[in-house]
């Protein structure tokens, strides 16, 4: 089965003025039509990176090599027209904060609308159209909500309609970057509700960025764990507890808390998350990996069976 | 106790942030004060370190009165913030951000308790001379606990102060947390959203909705077998193996 969406060892390098610095090292990923995949990873470790690289949203002056493709065609070849339609109507993005995102100044039925009328969907038929995705995800006095500004709303209510616009345009992938860190953690299992409902009813793959585990674990078929611009464990959702083999998969399960029980010590890890810039020359985590052995320092493990790990691998 | 705070209420303008609340910390106890935004429980903190008024109720702290001075409150309640960033001085070094406080609470030895602090908070002699912005940001957060252990507080007040960290470093504050209330018999009210991390740091929490208390005891038991709609509510949503989100 082709995939959706693939990643095919992208690498993405930012010149410095000591020379070509990496953002991403290798990442490789693949996400079929109608599959929720949940990047997951801390700080710094390129999961919004990877995200807007589907986009072509990279930094200025970056140089990536290797391929992000869409329904096979490479998205670095794309023409601005391309680019501006994959943008518009295969794949939509749904940010963190929705009030960095929305227009302050347009009401929530031009935001709804836009992408419709665009495409040259009469007002009427696009209001209609819009009120009823709104309906979908249970937001209520539509006329009112259509005619508001987005001050007017909470953020929880924003972050709907935000999702609401996001469905609007009927994409084959949606790409949410944290899209519940700034809601009250009861908001925020509405918003993932909703965002899980709608898409498996409408079929469409999502990309779940997420530094919470067992958030994106709920909402996910697979989980991609990042650290330091690489990929170093990808496994289904439902087997994350049981099945994590990557020292720093593990180390991420016992770091949460509710981990152990009250009072007791949770486990860490020595140091501090890296950024690809940072990374050890071989696999990204042995300066901070608990079972370190001399190979891991020199030689890149290859993601292999799902884990890159020399120690997994043999 | 060293804190005892009764029918505390506070108004801004129309509005009633807090509404008739009342909590205690015992010496060396460690209260959270859990809520989502607007609860009020930012409010009631600062109230207690006395950057906000009340508009009724009454705060006792140790053996602070009314005609206490500054210095004499600074010795009894101290103050972590979320950001790091935001409230240690960036051209200050962390040794000389410490000595500081050790010097105006006058002090004898600071170099000696200098490096007790950093070693209580997990940091070295290198990073005694580093500026703010040579450290991590969870680096950070343990200068910025150092200094609020200066000048020996009976009462440390911790308000989302591990809310912005990477979960690994999280997890290294928190256990910094218990070991310097064990190491020091500080008490703590520990202001937070996240009902998860206040087991690893709290005896007793109290949930706040709306300005109003709406359930209060042990941490444990609490968080197992909640009694409050609300309570229920905040617990069923926190990401756990096995959760299903679900719309209301």
């Amino acid at each position: 089965m082709s995939a959706l969406l693939e990643f095919d060892r992208l690498r993405v390098e930012i010149p410095t003025p000591v020379g070509p610095r990496p953002l991403l090292r290798s990442v490789s990923l693949s996400v079929a039509a109608g599959e929720a995949v949940g990047l997951v990873g801390e700080s710094g470790s390129g999961k919004s990176m990877t995200a807007r690289s589907v986009l072509g949203m990279l930094p200025g002056g970056s140089v990536a090599t290797g391929a992000v493709r869409f329904r096979g065609v490479d998205i670095g070849g794309l023409d601005p027209a391309g680019l501006r339609r994959l943008r518009s109507r295969d794949v939509a993005m749904v940010f963190q904060d929705p009030r960095a995102s929305v227009n302050p100044v347009r009401t929530v039925g031009d935001f709804l609308t836009e992408v419709l009328r665009e495409r040259g969907m009469s007002r009427a038929a696009a209001r209609e159209k819009a009120g009823g995705i709104l309906a979908d995800i249970g937001v209520d006095r539509l006329a009112h909500r259509l005619k508001q500004r987005p001050y007017e709303l909470s953020g929880g209510m924003l972050q709907r309609v935000v999702i609401a616009a996001a469905l609007a345009g009927e994409p084959a992938l949606i790409l949410a970057d944290e899209p519940t860190t700034a809601l009250d953690v009861t908001t925020q299992e509405e918003v993932v509700a909703i965002l899980d409902e709608q898409r498996r009813q409408r079929g469409t793959a999502l990309l779940f960025i997420s530094h919470d585990l067992e958030l994106a674990t709920a909402v996910c078929d697979r989980i991609a764990v990042m650290y330091a611009g690489e990929i170093v464990e990808i496994l289904p959702a439902a087997r994350l507890h049981e099945d994590a083999r990557h020292p720093y998969t593990k180390a991420l399960l016992k770091a949460r808390p509710g981990s152990v029980p009250p009072g007791e010590r949770l486990q860490t890890v020595p140091g501090v998350p890296q950024s690809a810039i940072d990374a050890p020359a071989g696999c990204v985590f042995a300066d901070r990996c608990p079972v370190v052995e001399p190979l891991c320092r020199d030689t890149i493990p290859v993601l292999t069976a799902g884990v890159a790990c020399h120690l997994e691998v043999s | 106790m060293i804190l005892e705070v009764t029918d505390l209420r506070k108004v801004f303008g129309s509005h009633v942030a807090v509404d008739g609340v009342s909590f205690g910390v015992g010496s060396g106890g460690s209260l959270a004060i859990v809520g989502e935004s607007g609860s009020g429980k930012t409010t009631c903190a600062r109230i207690v370190a006395g950057l906000e008024r009340a508009t009724a109720g009454t705060i006792r702290l140790g053996d602070l009165t009314d005609k206490s001075d500054r210095k004499s409150r600074a010795r009894m309640v101290q103050m972590v913030f979320q950001d790091p960033y935001q409230s240690l001085d960036r051209r200050q070094t962390v040794a000389s951000c410490l000595d500081e406080v050790l010097k105006f609470h006058g002090r004898d030895e600071r170099p000696r308790r200098t490096k007790e602090l950093l070693d209580l908070v997990g940091l070295d002699q290198r990073h005694a001379k580093a500026l703010p912005k040579q450290l991590s940001g969870g680096q950070r957060q343990r200068v910025a606990i150092a200094r609020a252990l200066a000048p020996e507080p009976r009462l440390l007040i911790l308000d989302e102060a591990v809310a912005a960290l990477d979960v690994s470093i999280q997890a290294q504050v928190l256990n910094l947390l218990a070991d310097a209330r064990k190491a020091t018999g500080v008490g703590y009210l520990f202001i937070t959203h996240d009902l998860s991390v206040v087991r690893h740091v709290c005896d007793d929490v109290i949930v706040m909705h709306r300005g109003k208390i709406v359930e209060a005891g042990p941490v444990e038991k609490v968080l197992t077998s909640p009694e409050a709609d609300y309570t229920r509510k905040l617990v069923g949503s926190i990401p756990r193996p096995g959760w299903v989100p679900t719309r209301a």
